[in-house]
This record gives structure tokens, sequence and C-alpha cells, in this order.
């Protein structure tokens, strides 16, 4: 270590702060690893979206908007058209979101609220646990469990309910979009509840008591304080919840039935963006693995946008 | 009414008074339906959430818990054949790939996430803002992304599936995750050690390696427990770079194909063999097996973390 230098009396303060900084604890090398290593980890990300762009980009000048507009996919020939895709990844979302969104809210409300504490550790520890169990897992129970369920109760009771007609139509054998959606929306529920819970749990207390001993019943009290309060966490959880739906790639893939033609019905069986990469793309050669890789461009887009946008929004919230 | 019986003229504050009464306890009726109501939504909400999660539990235990054996975590994968339809052997060399592929993942993601961990939680600056920004995109990036980068980098350019380009996915997916649960936990260091330390006469990376690393240890270790179990699980990049199909043979060398559990799931999930089928459930169960321990080893880490902090 190196000794300080005699410090006389008529140098400036900052000089002999600066002195003092410089021979005692400036460490170059050190300082220098830190920022060699963020730069590593910077240059590995940079690498990683060009690898994708290049690998897309034969397609993109070769199909043009094509890519994003064509109506149809055939795996090998071509055409590349990506619109299924994307209406089948948007479809899925929205019907995943659609239960997950409501029945989260209200499970974490009462999970946080209404039940016993001595249930509630147990609950919300297994409530966890479901977040952390893989999506293979749930794309296995989705064949074993949910396929028969579908075939036999649940599509010929829709079925039923409209006559036959637009959004129950079609082949009724489980595989599909309506499957795909609900096991999105019960992989992301236990996201939705673990993280609105931790977001309602920073409701101050004084809030809910006060409310409370002005004479408010438990309902308003959720309305008017607690789900304001912690909106823009809320809406944090939700939007983190979308882009887990929206990548979500090998849950899908075992359930949706791997069919890139635009759908019919809900019971239609089709592709999403991050599916048909997962089961394409090992086989996939010539231009349909450059047209993949602009499927995987489209999809990190979508799903950099919603993730700073969740990440503008918890921000906010913090900062608030 | 009070006049009649008492024969007093009118008493306007009285009627007025019991109008309110009235009023306020008509409010308060409908109030607490309505909060009967909602509440009530809330348990059915509740319900209806437990009950396909139940059955995810109910399932993996029902259907996997008879595969559970010594010989099955052990012992090499067998085809069924026309003799013997329900032979399936074991997993032994998907155990095995997990090991291994997660192992040289978490030695490839740890160094770096701490690092990158102590970097953002050291600086404030433009370069290490925009950085932050990446790390949390970064952390919510589908994981079939980093496949694709996998196999345009490593499995094109060695002409071949290889565990390594599992590793390099599985390692640039686990680094985000590592840096951002290191960062907090540098940042909850108290100010007071560091500059104790400073004022001493140390040196920033002997404060960092004595004082503010051994502090921050357990919030370190809890985000890299999370990123492992995370890790263990992840199937999409997997399936893309691994292997070309699955394997029923040994292999410790990473450079060459290899079949880790998920992967396994995956393939004999759609097998035309009903036993392969059917042993999918006991993949699954070890591996949730796994995912639970880790995530629940780090769980404890945290907890017993925070007493202390509080004590």
């Amino acid at each position: 270590m190196s000794t300080l230098t005699p410090v006389s009396g008529h140098q400036p303060a900052s000089e002999v702060v600066e002195q003092i900084r410089r021979s005692a604890t400036s460490d170059r090398p050190f300082k220098f690893l830190l920022r060699a290593v963020a730069a590593f980890f910077g240059a590995v990300v940079v690498l990683f979206v060009w690898s994708i762009v290049k690998t897309a980009w034969p397609a993109i000048t070769s199909q043009g908007i094509h890519l994003i507009t064509g109506k149809s996919w055939i795996a090998g020939t071509g055409p590349y058209g990506g619109l299924p895709l994307i209406v089948d990844t948007l479809s899925t979302t929205a019907i995943a979101l659609a239960f997950a969104i409501p029945i989260g809210l209200a499970s974490a409300l009462g999970l946080q609220f209404q039940v016993t504490p001595r249930l509630r550790q147990p609950l919300a520890s297994l409530i966890e646990l479901l977040a952390a169990v893989p999506s293979v897992v749930y794309g296995l129970w989705g064949i074993a469990v949910m396929v028969p369920f579908f075939i036999n109760t649940l599509e010929p009771f829709l079925s039923h309910l409209t006559g036959g007609a637009w959004p129950f139509n079609g082949p009724q054998n489980g595989f599909g979009i309506l499957l795909a959606g609900m096991v999105l929306a019960i992989m992301i529920l236990p996201t939705m509840v673990a993280v609105s819970r931790d977001v309602l749990a920073t409701v101050p207390q004084d809030l809910i008591e006060g409310a409370l001993s002005l004479g408010a019943t438990r309902s308003q009290v959720f309305f008017r304080v607690v789900l304001p309060t912690a909106r823009t966490g809320l809406l944090g959880a939700i939007v983190l919840a979308t882009g887990r739906a929206l990548g979500e790639t090998i849950a899908v893939a075992m359930v949706i039935g791997s069919n890139a033609q635009l759908p019919h019905s809900l019971f239609s069986s089709g592709a999403t963006l991050a599916s048909i990469i997962a089961v394409e793309f090992g086989n996939a050669v010539g231009t349909e693995g450059s047209a993949l890789a602009a499927m995987a461009l489209i999809l990190m887009i979508i799903t950099g946008l919603v993730n700073a946008g969740a990440r503008a929004l918890t921000r906010r919230a913090v900062s608030r | 009414m009070s006049s009649i019986i008492t024969g007093l003229p009118p008493d306007p504050i009285l009627e007025r008074r019991q109008l309110i009464q009235l009023k306020a306890s008509q409010s308060l009726a409908r109030r607490t339906l309505v909060s009967r109501i909602v509440t009530g939504l809330m348990w059915v909400a509740l319900g209806i959430a437990l009950v396909p999660l139940g059955s995810v539990v109910f399932a993996l235990v029902d259907k996997g818990v008879r595969f559970l054996s010594w010989h099955f975590f052990t012992s090499l994968p067998q085809l069924p054949s026309l003799l013997s339809l329900n032979t399936i052997g074991g997993i032994g060399n998907a155990v095995a790939a997990t090991l291994v592929i997660d192992a040289l993942a978490a030695l490839v993601a740890v160094p770096i996430g701490v690092i990158l961990g102590l970097y953002l939680a050291e600086w404030r600056s433009a370069p290490a803002n925009f950085l932050r920004a990446i790390v949390e995109i970064m952390t919510g990036m589908p994981s079939i992304l980093l496949g694709v980068f996998a196999y345009e980098y490593f499995v094109v350019a060695m002409k071949s599936y290889s565990g390594i380009a599992a590793v390099i996915a599985l390692g640039i997916l686990m680094v985000p995750v590592i840096a951002k649960a290191s960062e907090l936990a540098f940042l909850s260091v108290p100010r007071s050690l560091r500059e104790a330390a400073l004022a001493l006469g140390a040196r920033e990376s002997r404060v960092a390696r004595q004082i503010v690393l051994p502090t921050a240890i357990p919030g370190v270790l809890t985000g890299v427990l999370l990123a492992l179990a995370r890790a263990v699980g992840e199937t999409a990049p997997v399936l893309l770079v691994a292997g070309p199909t699955i394997s029923n043979l040994w292999n410790w060398n990473p450079f060459h194909p290899m079949t880790p559990m998920p992967m396994l799931i995956f393939g004999y999930a759609n097998s035309e063999y009903p036993s392969q089928r059917a042993a999918a459930w006991g993949v699954a169960l070890t591996l949730v097996a796994l995912v639970v321990i880790l995530t629940t080893s780090s769980r404890l880490i945290s907890t017993r973390m925070r007493r202390e902090r509080r004590s």
C-alpha cells in the first residue's frame, strides 16, 4: 500500500482530498476489472442481437414485408408468411391475460387480506413454488390432463353453447389455440399472484385502518384505497406476466398443435412466434432458418418493448 | 310521528335526524351486501386459481412417484421392444447431462454476474444506467432467442450439437438474474462499514473483497440459486442446441451432444411408446424436486438474512 505524502498547510482542501484519494484508495486495476466485465456483458448482448439480425437478413431482403403480412407458412418450401404466427401469439396471450388478470388480482387480494394468517403462508409458498415449476412440466400436464378434459367436456360444451358457431367451431381434438391460451393462463397465474401480493403488501396499513375506522366496508377499502395506491405496481405485474406469455415457448409448442395457418376458430391448431422456432429451427434448411430468425427478431422487439414498459412503470412507482 | 303520540308540535330537527339514521342504515346494509359479494368472489377466484395448480401438483406426484428409485436415477434408458413394452430403464445420462451443463453454466455466469452487480452498485453514470436497463430487459428475454444465438455461434461453428452450446445459452440467461440480485445485495451493505474501511486506508478492491462481498454474500447466493433453478428447468434453448435427438448413452463430455432432463421430458412427452410417455412424469418429478430444493434453499437464506438484519 502506498504511503501518504505529507500534507502541507498551504494546499487547498480539495487538492488534499484528491491526493489522499489517489494515493490511498484509488485502485485502477480493480476499477478496470469491473468496467471490463461490464463491457464484456454489453458486448455479448450486442453480439446476441447482431447474430439474430444477421441470420434474419437474407429472409428480410428476399421476403420483405411478406414476413409480417404473408398469410401462410409452409415449412421447407416457403412461402414464409408470419401473419398466422403473430395472430396466434397475440390471441393465446389475450386468452391467458383474460383469465390470469382478474383471477390473479382477486386471488392476491384474497390471499393478502382475507385468508387467515395461519393459512396464508402455506398457500403463498405453494403458489411461489408453482411459479418456479419449469414450463415443460406445464406442457406435459397440458397433454396428459387438459387434452382429455378439453375433448370430452369443455369443447363439446362450448360448441353446444354457441350451436357450433364461431368462435367455437371446427375440429374438437383438444390441441389448439384455446388450450394453449388456458395452459399459458395457468402458467402465468402463480407469477401474477406472487408479484401482486408483494405489491399489495406495500400498501400502508395506516391507510387501510383509516378507511375502516371511517366506516368503509372491505370492498370499499379494496376499490378506493388498496387498488388505487397499488395501481402502478399491479400494472407492472400485469406487464411482466404479458411478457412471459408472449415469449413462452415449450409449453405452447406442446399443446398448440403446430400448424402455421390462419386460425378459423379457437379450436384451430396454430403456432406462435416462439413455438415455431422450437419446432422448426432444428431441421430448417435454406431460407426457412433465416425466416425463423426474422420471427425471432419480431419476438425480440415485441418483448423488449413490453419489458421496457414494465421497467418504466416500476421505476415511476419507486420514485413516487 | 312524535307529535301524534305526545301531542307536541312536530320537531323538524328530530324528524331530520330520524331520516338520516334511516338512510345511513340503508346505506350500511347495501354496502355490507356489496362487500359480502366482493369478498365472496375473491374466495371463488382463489378456488379457481388453486384447482388447476393443485391438479399440476397432484398429477406430478400421482404419476411420477412410482418411478423414483436409485436405479431410475443412475442407469441408462432402455428402448421398449416387442418383448418388453414396459421397460424404461433409467435416466442416468440425463441426470449427468443436467449436472454437467448447469454446473458449467453457473461457473461461467456467477463471476460475470457478481462483478457486473458490483459495477452496477458502484456506478451511477450514464453507461451504468444504460447497462442496468439492458440487464433488466435481458431478464425478460424469451429463452428461445438465446437458443437461436447459441445455435448460430456454436452449433454452426463447431458443426455439431453440444452441451457447451447449451452452457453458453443458459449462462447468458443466468447473468442478468445474478447481476440484479447482487446489485441489490451490494447496495444494502451499510455505507458506514465501507467508509470505515476506506478511512482506515484500505484500497477499494480490498474493501470489495473483505467488506462488501462477505456482508452481501447471502443476497448474492439467493440470486445464484434462483438463477440456477431457472436454468435447470429451461427447455427451449437446450432443445435447439444440446442434441439432435434424445440420447441413450453415457456422455460426460460437454463438447458432445447431451440430453439434459428438460429435453428428455419433451422427447418422452411426444414419444410413440406409452411407457416413455408415462416415464416423462418420473423425469418431471425429479426435475421439479431439484427446482424445489434450489428455490427453497434460496428462500431459507433470504428469510434468515432478513431476520438477522432485524435483530
